[in-house]
């Protein structure tokens, strides 16, 4: 078989299983966010956090709550860091450095997962399991949560109400999250990736030398890393570790996980609407994106350039032998194009289109489909934005869904996707400006697009590194630190901002003159406007990095 | 509810007047001389606190001031050329804006020649019926009338204030406000009482009772709304500036934040030569301004105030004046018209259409008879039966006066019915005489008894008919004869019924198709409603209507979220009028329904409505349409800066350059005169609006998208290549 045909088996295949898995999944998380009956453990846990589950609350409260928990998980994160070594299963390691303690704090909290640490050689077991795995469960359920009171927003009509934080943390990580941990975990074990509590193995090499393997609870880590689209890998090498990933069919399994629940919750979108087809239009722009992304990828790596490639027939630099070309491009695509950011492969030894096509959806904002959650609103937003340019050609004031999208709509809007690219630019401009980038391994184009992918996957929350820089520093931690917090958090406030907006309004009624947003039309206009606004905000910047070195 | 008669639409109008083509929204062309006469008041429009107003310009004009401190820092001929452009394009944008306020102050203008110093003559003490020597009068300046004030005005005065008649009569000339020549007729009483300061009595006199109060005259009003003077951005104007500022932030921040980028690109290739784009300070400021400048959306910035005023102005045209932009949008928003059956739907009265005989009469019997009792009757009705008469079976109208031995019976509301007495007269015919012969028409019921009075009996004939008329929605009138010494007899049924005008089908069809639902309000019994309804092609009725159900049901849809548009003209349609959305009342309306609605249609056309919701359409579709091509022209934009600016240092970055532009120099410059021109060149389009063709919403985006999209993206390409090519001719540049 060769390398192409199973490049397209492979991406058929998981375009298959996300087909098969759209309704009655999507159908499962609706039942969960919509249901008004609490099970037993849920009660317990709202008598505990002191939470009335029938209260709903406003646009106001519901961010307030987002940020107080956020917060308060930043700083148990933070302390749990900076004291390990007082705690069990430490492994003996020291306490994480200050800077890097807040900067894996942040990226955890955030969805981000970026890691300026290693895995095996900074955490022991006991952070690893309850401090990081635990934020990687309820970070994704805090980007579902938005989401969905967004989508309350438009559901709902003069009503104050987007629902309840808290009532939606727990169910999204108690009935979603959690139970479909415990199923992949499973699966992956089964697929050889480990799961113990051992501190590391001696093993004389075959060489003669002795190394170190480090076991763990690698399995339950892996599944919602990837399952939550968070991206922090037990190891330091990510997905590329044979022990967090060791077969080609782990590799489909992590990628399916990977897209799963991003991929299923514009069916939220359309049965909360209720108009399925709203949904299928979402998700149809989703997949349009990521397809044409995805065969890029594979396109630029599997015809690269450059003397080695041509030499040894394929662009091999930086990938696993096991997965090969086709694989490992899938999976830069896969994770680049959702907020995950685990990676199975080295970007910044991609050929340098290659290496700019993860570049690249970061920077459209992770809506194809993005994180969990946090893709769907953000798509959500462009489509606010495209429905109000659309809405003014049919000649009336836009609506969405009913709802008019005016001035008080349009700046949530605004801000929203005014946010990430202000802080991927500014911060690359600041190393550059501040001589920061000397951390970077490369100088010319390719040190360029290292400092702008590290930026841009911060402020995107995505986290996977392009490596090829040394990010621990004070100055990057911080800088990178504040672009995750913001770029996660400022964006939230604006989508539930807009949500309250939405809510209180009374629908318009739909009529011929209304602008349909379930048509091939509407799609493909959402699809160029993303492209579009992306494209006028970095190309200068990617004319000098990626741009200047593979054309 | 009294309508006013159908008004053909003057054909002169305000000044400028402009013809709705084929009946669609279109607009007056643009005359280059208006260009040049507005340019002085474009350079006025420089001043950074007028335009603050509008911050993409604004960051154009800071641009233009750096990068002439720049050049003439470092003068070379390309910084003097960018600069020179880059202050042309801010003066084409304020000239946009100045070419269309430039329209409306020449309607302003003529609006204050009606505006002279008048004296009026003020009664103190007045009161109705009072004797003339209960009060006193006395000559006041009109600018000093206040409200309640009491005035007289006599033929040959002007009207010296906005108010109502309280005594009296009178034929009014108020061509210096609608345009129309033809006089209006003014009584106390009524719907037809209010008068506008301004105009002139042409004949009798009457009382007018001020009801402005000074300055707030209505053409003090009209002025204000032609000239812009406190023009104030419409909600959905508000919403695209701020969409275009936060573009504006985006694109300044990606600028900026190239700087520290280009330097860094330029110390690792620092064997590469300077150029005027880039030196080892980075990208120079001339070329950084120039990229932001033909990034930000400048087009639509530069158009948007002149669409909304243009906008304003289509509707001035079209003798409509809205109060605010705001009505203007909700006119594009519009879900539910409604629209008064008689003078929009219908013509303003019933008409005979049939002559319906009973046995053993025939038609031309009962038409002349149904045409003897109507001579003398002059209301529409009693006038269209003898018309009918005349087409149909040939019967030459015969003149009341040279039927000397007749006599005539007027209609009155106690007989309900109308008719002739015929005496043959020996001397007149030829001695002939004979009989009386009495001729009735009228409402059924009072003519049957007539006839039963006289010793006939009405056939039953006669009731089927009547039935059958009454239940398609028509009105039947009976015609009956009495000669005497012979028992009175039922001849037939005239047939009465609304006639739709022409054309009426097809426009609610085209409403239908944007999504427009069309409600007819009548006083009629819902059978009749039913029929002229479905006649006519309206979606829906509200029969029997008081002003209570109209204002319930203006209610009701907008409780649905729906946007109500409606006309009216009776102090009793003022709460529906204030309630509407878009309520628009007729001039010759009372002053409190001109009040309550947010536009006054001066030709007092209900069909009018129709066409404001068109006009309000193309005003948005044109704000869109040109915010698409304005984004979508960024794309070439880059194809030719971007290698311009970087291919010195990565020469593999020419790939981009797809135009194959002459130089670098000449790229930026070509991108900087388009981005200029491009502004001029759509001024017409900004005032006039885009096309607009009543269909759904899918087909119109489909169609938009190709134009200003597609070609959005197309045209920069082309024209930046056609500049190119003429730049590359100049010395200096090339």
């Amino acid at each position: 078989m060769s390398t192409t045909t199973a490049g397209i088996i492979l991406i058929a295949t998981l375009v298959a299983a996300l087909v098969a898995v759209y309704r009655p999944f999507g159908n499962y998380m609706y039942r969960v966010v919509s249901g008004d009956r609490h099970s037993r453990v849920e009660r317990v846990v709202y008598r505990l956090i002191g939470v009335d589950a029938k209260a709903e609350q406003s646009w106001g409260t519901y961010a307030r709550s987002v940020l107080a928990f956020s917060l308060l998980s930043l700083l148990f994160l933070y302390g749990f860091l900076r004291l390990q070594d007082k705690l069990w299963l430490s492994l003996g390691f020291d306490p994480v450095t200050d800077h890097i303690a807040w900067n894996t704090a942040v990226s955890f909290v955030t969805n981000t997962n970026w890691q300026a640490y290693s895995g095996e050689s900074t955490m022991g077991h006991l952070v690893q399991m309850a401090g990081l795995a635990v934020q990687n469960f309820v970070s994704a359920s805090v980007g579902i949560a938005v989401a969905v009171a967004l989508i309350r927003g438009f559901a709902r009509s003069r009503s104050e109400r987007l629902g309840n934080f808290w009532v939606d943390l727990v169910r999204i990580t108690l009935r979603i999250l959690l139970p479909l941990a415990v199923l992949g975990a499973i699966v992956l074990m089964i697929g050889g990736v480990v799961q113990n509590l051992s501190g590391g193995t001696d093993v004389g090499t075959v060489a003669g030398g002795a190394q170190t393997i480090t076991g763990g609870p690698v399995a339950s880590q892996e599944v919602i890393k990837e399952l939550g689209t968070n991206g922090g890998g037990f190891y330091n090498v990510n997905s590329a570790h044979p022990f967090e990933n060791p077969t080609t069919w782990t590799n489909w399994i992590e990628m399916f996980l990977i897209l799963l629940i991003p991929f299923s919750l514009p069916r939220v979108f359309g049965r909360m609407v209720g108009q399925n087809r709203q949904g299928y239009a979402i998700v149809a722009v989703m997949a349009i994106l990521a397809i044409a992304s995805v065969s890029l990828t594979n396109v630029f790596e599997l015809t690269g350039g450059g003397t080695v490639p041509q030499a040894i027939g394929a662009a091999m630099e930086g990938k696993e032998l096991r997965f090969g070309v086709s694989d490992s491009s899938t999976f830069a695509a896969v994770t680049t194009l959702t907020s995950t950011g685990a990676v199975n492969s080295f970007h910044d030894s991609f050929t340098p289109l290659g290496g700019m096509m993860p570049l690249v959806n970061m920077m459209l904002g992770e809506v194809a489909p993005g994180g969990v959650g946090a893709g769907l609103y953000g798509l959500l937003i462009l489509a606010v934005i495209t429905v109000f340019v659309a809405g003014l050609m049919v000649g009336r004031t836009p609506e969405y869904l009913g709802k008019k999208i005016g001035a008080r709509e349009i700046k949530f809007a605004s801000l929203y996707f005014l946010i990430t690219p202000m802080l991927a630019l500014i911060g690359t401009a600041a190393a550059f400006a501040t001589g920061n980038n000397g951390t970077a391994l490369n100088v010319g184009p390719h040190g360029l697009s290292e400092v702008l992918y590290a930026f841009t996957s911060a402020s995107n929350n995505n986290g996977s590194a392009f490596a090829g820089i040394t990010v621990n520093t004070p100055w990057w931690d911080t800088a990178l630190g504040l672009c995750m917090l913001l770029g996660r958090f400022l964006p939230i406030i604006f989508v539930l901002g807009l949500a309250g907006s939405l809510a209180r309004q009374k629908p318009v009624p739909a009529s011929d003159g209304t602008l349909p947003t379930h048509r091939p039309l509407f799609v493909g206009m959402l699809v160029g406007v993303t492209v579009v606004l992306v494209a006028l905000t970095f190309l200068p910047a990617l004319a000098l990095g990626p741009l200047a070195e593979g054309l | 509810m009294t309508v006013s008669p159908v008004v053909p639409a003057p054909s002169g109008g305000l000044p400028s007047s402009g013809s709705a083509g084929g009946g669609r929204v279109g607009g007056g062309l643009l005359d280059p001389r208006q260009l040049f006469r507005s340019l002085p008041d474009a350079a006025r429009k420089l001043n950074p606190g007028t335009l603050w107003r509008n911050p993409v310009m604004l960051i154009v004009e800071i641009g233009a001031v750096f990068t002439t401190v720049l050049a003439i820092a470092d003068p070379s001929g390309f910084a003097w050329a960018i600069t020179i452009w880059l202050w042309l394009t801010v003066i084409f944008a304020n000239l946009a804006e100045a070419v269309a306020e430039g329209r409306g102050k020449a309607q302003a203008a003529t609006l204050r020649q009606a505006k002279r110093d008048t004296v009026a003559t003020r009664l103190t003490g007045w009161s109705p019926g009072a004797a003339p020597n209960a009060y006193r009068d006395e000559a006041v300046a009109a600018t000093e009338l206040r409200h309640g004030d009491v005035v007289l005005v006599e033929a040959g005065q002007i009207i010296p204030g906005d108010g109502d008649v309280v005594e009296g009569i009178a034929s009014v000339d108020e061509s210096a406000i609608t345009g129309e020549s033809a006089p209006v007729i003014r009584e106390s009483g009524g719907d037809r009482s209010a008068v506008t300061g301004g105009t002139k009595v042409l004949s009798d006199r009457i009382v007018v009772r001020i009801t402005q109060q000074p300055g707030q005259s209505f053409i003090d009003r009209m002025i204000a709304l032609v000239e812009g003077a406190n023009r104030q951005k419409t909600p959905n104007e508000i919403a695209l500036n701020i969409l275009l500022a936060a573009l504006t932030v985006i694109f300044l921040m990606a600028v900026v934040t190239l700087q520290p980028l280009a330097i860094f690109s330029k110390a690792f290739q620092a064997a590469a030569p300077d150029t005027a784009a880039i030196n080892s300070d980075g990208v120079t400021g001339i070329v950084l301004v120039s990229l932001l400048v033909c990034l930000i959306p400048t087009t639509i910035g530069a158009l948007l105030s002149a669409i909304g005023i243009a906008g304003m102005d289509r509707l001035v045209q079209r003798n409509v004046l809205a109060m605010s932009g705001r009505a203007v949008e909700a006119a594009g928003d519009v879900n539910t018209l409604l629209l008064d059956k008689t003078g929009t739907i219908t013509l303003g009265n019933r008409q005979a259409a049939e002559f319906v005989p009973v046995d053993g009469v025939t038609a031309e019997q009962l038409a002349d008879a149904a045409q003897l009792s109507s001579l003398a009757d002059e209301t529409p009705e009693g006038r269209s039966v003898v018309v009918l008469a005349k087409n149909a079976y040939g019967l030459r109208e015969r003149e009341p006066g040279l039927m000397p031995h007749a006599t005539f019976v007027p209609f009155t509301a106690q007989t309900r019915m109308s008719g002739i007495d015929l005496t043959p007269d020996a001397t007149v015919d030829g001695g002939a005489g004979g009989p009386t012969r009495r001729v009735r028409k009228g409402a059924a019921s009072a003519v049957m008894k007539w006839v039963r009075d006289n010793g006939g009996h009405p056939t039953e004939q006669v009731g089927d008919i009547v039935d059958g008329i009454s239940g398609g929605g028509g009105t039947p009138l009976v015609v009956a004869e009495h000669v005497d010494g012979s028992p009175a007899r039922t001849l037939g049924v005239i047939h009465l019924k609304d006639v739709v005008k022409s054309g009426m089908r097809e426009r609610f069809d085209e409403m239908r198709r944007m999504g427009i639902r069309t409600v007819m309000i009548t006083g009629d019994n819902p059978r009749t409603a039913r029929a002229i309804a479905d006649e006519a092609g309206v979606d829906d009725f509200l029969a029997e209507a008081t002003p209570e159900d109209k204002l319930a049901l203006i209610k009701r849809e907008q409780e649905g979220g729906r946007l109500v548009a409606m006309t009216g003209d009776g102090t009793n349609d003022a709460p529906a009028l204030a309630q509407a959305d878009v309520g628009v009342a007729m001039n010759t309306g009372t002053t409190a329904a001109k009040e309550a609605g947010n536009m006054v249609d001066l030709d007092s056309d209900p069909t009018k409505l129709i066409e404001i919701v068109e006009i309000g359409k193309q005003l948005l579709i044109t704000r869109g349409a040109l915010t698409t091509f304005s984004i979508a022209n960024d794309i070439a934009k880059y194809f030719a800066i971007i290698p311009a600016m970087f291919a010195g240092i990565y020469p593999s970055l020419d790939t981009l350059n797809i135009m194959r532009l002459s130089s670098p120099e000449s790229a930026i410059l070509s991108a900087v005169v388009f981005n200029a021109i491009i502004i001029v060149v759509l001024i017409p389009l900004a005032l006039r609006g885009v096309r607009y063709r009543p269909s759904s919403a899918s087909k119109l985006l489909t169609r938009n998208l190709w134009v200003y999209g597609l070609g959005g993206i197309v045209a920069p390409f082309i024209g930046i290549k056609i500049i190119d090519l003429i730049i590359s001719l100049i010395p200096g540049i090339s």
